[in-house]
């Protein structure tokens, strides 16, 4: 298979901007704010560093944080692959809207799915399951907000795999589940490592859940590099847990690229085929429709419970939650749809920025084989794997001299958002752009079309649903306001999650009533994006 | 043809549709234990369709599939015993020659040194000795076809169906592969049932030929 | 030939004299006043500035009362929102030199000598602080300037208490009491405002000395089934019985939280749900101060006047959820009637919280958590 494409030896100028701009927004920060923790003075103290690094109880926070993250992981991709099972297999009323739902759970701040998992989970459980403080509520958790970035990925590249592997599987004897095992599964792994990587570094690194979900005595890297920052202003140690960390991630980004090569099957991925069938009749039929209920029951009790409150008030069923999100007169004030417009626009900045960076990293990863692509991509993985105050503050200390005086600019938003929104762009694009079968582009450059008109007219079309699926993601990533955001100093434009946090840090009945009716519109928001983000896939459809 | 052998294969009515889309409607078809039937007729008259109904990856709305006697409509295809060979053969990427070959081998259980042996008889009898430890990607088309056909026949099943087989050669590699087929069925005595648009291959191939209209 | 003696003619004495005190005035007005506002004119509508205010985000300020501000001075205020205030004055402490904005408000007085520490604030006696009363001006360099007061104390659900018959506490020492077993619910220190609060209101309460320390308090507590929430949030709208239908009647909370139950309820309520356990308060302030570097001080110091002004103050209550300080300023009527400030709240003087606050937050994990 061709390593370049159609750039040729030009190729590597493709990862020029990339890796300026992490460079630049990353890097340099990181190191900026870790230098600043281990020379105070201006010179390093290497003897209280030591002193530091040798402190047992960091380490006991490093294996706490590494295990939960990789039993997170580890059930959160059983989860999601049942679920993309059911979304690649079978058709039936709702398919598109249950999918899109599983996004919403990705995008709502912590704190407001928080109060409705303790509300759930918690002492005055309906259920009767007092999970409170607990690691498997912790984990619980990871997978509910994490479950749709295995469903959305492995079930694309589930619905992109030749079916008819698994046909000759039962032509010659095997039952479902021994196809499963043999012939499906193996040439999944690529996407379910892709996944899990991701995954992983979002329960490595999750702040909220922990300290809502897992109790005081909890605590991970995250947590930790937060109170050392912005509650001691311990540098020092910060600067030791942040190295701690990134050590942790590149092992494990290390190790997870060495099992891609070694399972990477070369198989071409096609368009997506209608492959999917009605639910059966009969009892094969019941068990995919109860496996349907017990998925809906999971994914929204949650977020029920939320919708339910925001219509409760004074003991009764009314819309004035939602009357009076439009009443404020505070500076800090904002209308519902002010905070849409403001989430949308940094949405569609951050999903710009993380797609064009994102994109031409990932054609200069695909393209090239060799040593300076395989850095590339896994530094790009690292602000997934960075804590949000190292980075937010290292941000400070460094941007703020002109030209780059960012430090207040309202360009940080979107910039943030797009460092945790490229990987998932490379992760989505590069085994796409691999699987592009080069005859076709032999094909057209024997016709006469020049390297240019090539990608143009074969790779771009060909990716484009990929690119697609990853502007989701992106823009999910920009919606939920991950990323060092809320360690940045922001101008007044408050976004959905912004104005929720706000409602919910005052006491008052309207208040809590309000803050979830905004969780309500947020929830909508999200479905309605993905939803229109997949109406351009739909109509990609045709013949090849 | 309306008449019903007690061995074989019989279609009796057989409807597919695909949603609202009626691929298939009305279809009777009988083969004998041992005959080679070529099923011929253009592109979208249903062909395929007909076989996925056979072999039981799609369900007909409508008709029933007898083999040796059984009703096997509603068998799950595994334990059908109906062998498929597929157009563009679909190989496992993942597997290499060996590892594609013996799939079926292991469904039956095969012990590991019987297995070896009937992978190097399906090569021999397909011209592609040594092949085994081959990745499926470096394998030319027709190599690739003839791997599908040893896959195909490594596990002697009754009844052998093949989809387009000789679609993406070229026309030598064509003739001659089609006239090893034909000694590989009559050999063998599989009950074969293939399909094609090419008027050509049917005659060489089969002791008989069925023509498909568009369905109605 | 003798040296002249140029100081001797009682002239020139005083002629020096004269030039020694302007000299001396100079230096000293140049600390109160920095930068170049001596030959620049003032703002107005005429010669409009613009300002950035450095805060956290709970701050809030109606609209119109900030427009008016506007029309009359010509000074329009960006508001830069991080987090809380630990956030935000780890920022302008960060960006020293080179701030992020021109005032920064909400550092409160467990962060104050931090503050004053890193040397980030340009001292400004603002004429308005004639009206504010002495208690409240805890920094005499009057480089931090109060701003609101809001003491951070117990809640208690009423209506929980009468149904069930149980005494609610009175006190902290309460909170041991088996009859209260497993109904509190406190925040962490190391990453909650209120939560460090009420750690500092026991260490002031039971002290470090004798039989019966903060320390002993909180082993008792953690024996008396308390519950730690990581913030303010999720413990009163998770934990709290009457707010977040949790199953913890005792939360800690701030003394302003009554007055928003009354009057955030639809429809309002005769009596608060809740109740303030007065011996428990935290005294805990509010300030503002002008950022050193800044090149609008003039402007700055035009704001600080108008949030220690009576108008300001005024509106403070409602979007703050805390006390204006300026003596002249009137509280809501429901303020006054559902909630209190307390005349003798606990506190601990800020110099000895920045030097010891992650010892005792340290001690503190040990007995509760571990």
């Amino acid at each position: 298979m061709t390593a370049r494409g159609p750039f040729g030896r030009s190729v590597g100028l493709l990862a020029v901007i990339p890796a300026v701009f992490l460079a630049v927004f990353f890097l340099w920060p990181v190191a900026a704010i870790v230098w600043r923790g281990l020379a105070p003075e201006g010179s390093l103290d290497l003897a209280a560093t030591f002193d530091i690094a040798t402190t047992g109880r960091w380490w006991k926070v490093a294996w706490f944080t590494t295990w939960q993250a990789l039993v997170s992981t580890a059930v959160t991709l059983i989860v999601g692959i049942a679920i993309a099972r059911i979304f690649a297999k079978y058709e039936f009323v709702g398919r598109r809207w249950l999918r899109a739902g599983f996004t919403v759970p990705f995008v709502l701040p912590t704190v407001v799915v928080g109060t409705a998992f303790i509300a759930l989970l918690g002492s005055n459980s309906p259920i009767g399951l007092d999970l409170r403080d607990t690691v498997v509520a912790v984990i619980v958790a990871h997978v509910f907000f994490n479950v749709a970035i295995v469903v959305r990925t492995v079930g694309d590249s589930w619905a992109r795999l030749d079916p008819r592997a698994e046909h000759a599987s039962r032509t010659l004897g095997a039952g479902p589940w021994t196809t499963w095992r043999e012939i499906t599964l193996p040439r999944l792994l690529p996407s379910i490592l892709a996944a899990g990587s991701i995954v992983f570094l979002f329960s490595f690194t999750s702040f909220g859940v922990v300290l809502l979900l897992g109790g005081p005595a909890r605590t991970t890297l995250e947590v930790e590099t937060y109170i050392q920052t912005t509650a001691f202003l311990r540098l020092d140690v910060a600067a030791v847990l942040a190295m701690i960390q990134m050590t942790i991630v590149v092992l494990t980004l290390v190790f997870q690229r060495r099992m891609r090569s070694r399972l990477e099957t070369g198989e071409q991925l096609r368009r997506e085929q209608s492959i999917r069938r009605p639910i059966p009749q009969g009892t094969a039929g019941v068990g995919v429709v109860f496996s349907v209920a017990v998925t809906l029951a999971f994914m929204l009790a949650p977020l029920l419970m939320l919708v339910h409150e925001s219509l409760r008030s004074g003991g009764r069923y009314t819309l004035a939650n939602y009357r009076g999100l439009n009443d404020g007169t505070s500076v800090m004030f904002v209308t519902p749809l002010e905070a849409i417009w403001n989430s949308v626009r940094f949405g569609v900045a951050a999903t710009a920025l993380a797609v064009v960076v994102g994109g031409l990293a990932a054609a200069a990863i695909a393209y090239t084989s060799g040593r300076a692509g395989r850095a590339l991509d896994l530094t790009l993985m690292l602000p997934l794997g960075t804590s949000a105050a190292t980075l937010g503050f290292g941000i400070l200390i460094t941007l703020d001299e002109p030209p780059l005086d960012l430090r207040t600019s309202v360009w940080l938003v979107p910039i943030a958002h797009a460092l945790v929104g490229i990987p998932f762009v490379i992760r989505l694009l590069v085994p796409s752009i691999r699987a592009v079968d080069d005859r076709l582009r032999t094909a057209a450059r024997v016709l006469g079309a020049s390297p240019w008109k090539t990608w143009l007219s074969v790779d771009v079309p060909l990716v484009a649903k990929a690119v697609l699926a990853a502007a989701g993601f992106a823009f999910a990533v920009s919606l939920g306001e991950f990323g060092a955001t809320a360690f940045i100093a922001r101008p007044e434009h408050p976004t959905l999650p912004t104005a929720i946090v706000r409602y919910l840090s005052r006491p008052g009945a309207a208040n809590f009533g309000q803050a979830m009716a905004m969780s309500t519109i947020l929830m909508g928001v999200t479905v309605c994006a993905v939803l229109v983000i997949e109406r351009f896939r739909i109509g990609d459809t045709g013949d090849f | 043809m309306t008449s019903e052998p007690t061995s074989g294969l019989s279609l009796v009515d057989i409807a597919v549709q695909y949603g609202d889309v009626v691929a298939v409607s009305g279809f009777d078809l009988s083969v004998s234990l041992g005959e080679v039937v070529a099923l011929l007729g253009p592109s979208g008259c249903g062909k395929s369709s007909v076989l996925s109904a056979i072999t039981g990856i799609v369900t007909p709305s409508a008709g029933t599939v007898v083999w040796n006697g059984i009703d096997v409509t509603n068998v799950a295809t595994h334990l059908r015993g109906i062998g498929m060979m597929f157009q563009d053969n679909a190989l496992f990427p993942h597997k290499n020659v060996a590892g594609n070959i013996e799939f079926g081998l292991r469904m039956q259980k095969m012990a590991p040194e019987a297995r070896s042996s009937r992978i190097g008889e399906m090569l021999e009898l397909v011209g592609l000795p040594g092949y085994g430890e081959r990745g499926v990607d470096e394998l030319s088309g027709g190599q690739q076809q003839r791997v599908a056909l040893a896959r195909a026949l490594a596990p002697e099943p009754g009844l052998l169906l093949l989809d387009e087989p000789l679609g993406s050669l070229d026309r030598d590699l064509r003739d001659r592969l089609a006239d090893d087929l034909r000694t590989i069925f009559t050999s063998t005595g599989t009950t074969v049932l293939f399909v094609t648009h090419d008027r050509d291959e049917a005659g060489r191939v089969a002791d008989r030929t069925v023509v498909m209209a568009a369905p109605s | 030939m003798p040296p002249t003696k140029i100081f001797t003619s009682t002239k020139t004495r005083f002629m020096a004299l004269i030039a020694c005190v302007a000299i001396v005035a100079a230096a000293c007005g140049s600390d109160v006043n920095t930068s170049s506002t001596a030959t620049e004119p003032p703002p107005s509508p005429s010669n409009p500035k613009t300002i950035t205010l450095v805060t956290h985000e709970s701050f809030a300020l109606s609209e119109d009362v900030l427009a008016a501000f506007t029309a009359e001075t010509g000074i329009t205020v960006e508001l830069l929102t991080s987090g809380d205030a630990g956030t935000a004055l780890n920022q302008s402490i960060l960006s020293a030199g080179n701030p992020l904005g021109d005032v920064i408000f909400g550092i409160d007085n467990t962060l104050m000598s931090r503050a004053l520490e890193a040397n980030i604030l340009d001292a400004y006696e603002s004429p308005l602080l004639a009206e504010i009363p002495d208690e409240f001006k805890l920094d005499d360099t009057h480089r931090l300037l109060p701003v609101s007061v809001g003491d951070v104390c117990l809640n208690y659900d009423v209506g929980y208490f009468t149904d069930n018959g149980i005494a609610p506490p009175q006190s902290l020492g309460d909170l041991t009491d088996p009859a209260l077993k497993g109904l509190l619910v406190v925040q962490n220190p190391a990453t909650s405002s209120p939560g460090l609060a009420f750690l500092l209101a026991s260490i002031a309460e039971f002290g470090f000395d004798g039989d019966y320390t903060w320390k002993s308090f909180w082993a008792d507590l953690r024996a008396n089934g308390v519950r730690v929430s990581p913030g303010w949030t999720e413990a009163y709208y998770g934990d709290f019985t009457w707010a977040g239908g949790g199953d913890r009647p005792i939360v800690v909370s701030y003394a302003s939280s009554p007055p928003a139950e009354v009057f955030f309820a639809e429809p309002r309520p005769a009596a608060a749900p809740t109740a303030v356990v007065e011996a428990s308060c935290f005294r805990q302030q509010e300030f503002v101060g002008i950022l050193s570097g800044t090149n609008e001080t003039a402007a700055a110091q035009m704001f600080v006047d108008f949030l220690l002004g009576v108008d300001a103050q005024n509106d403070i209550p409602w979007n703050m959820f805390v006390f204006p300080v300026n003596s002249l300023a009137t509280p809501p009527p429901e303020f006054v009637e559902f909630s209190l400030i307390p005349d003798n709240p606990l506190s601990v003087p800020s110099v000895a919280i920045e030097a010891s606050r992650e010892g005792w937050i340290e001690d503190w994990t040990d007995i509760v958590v571990r």
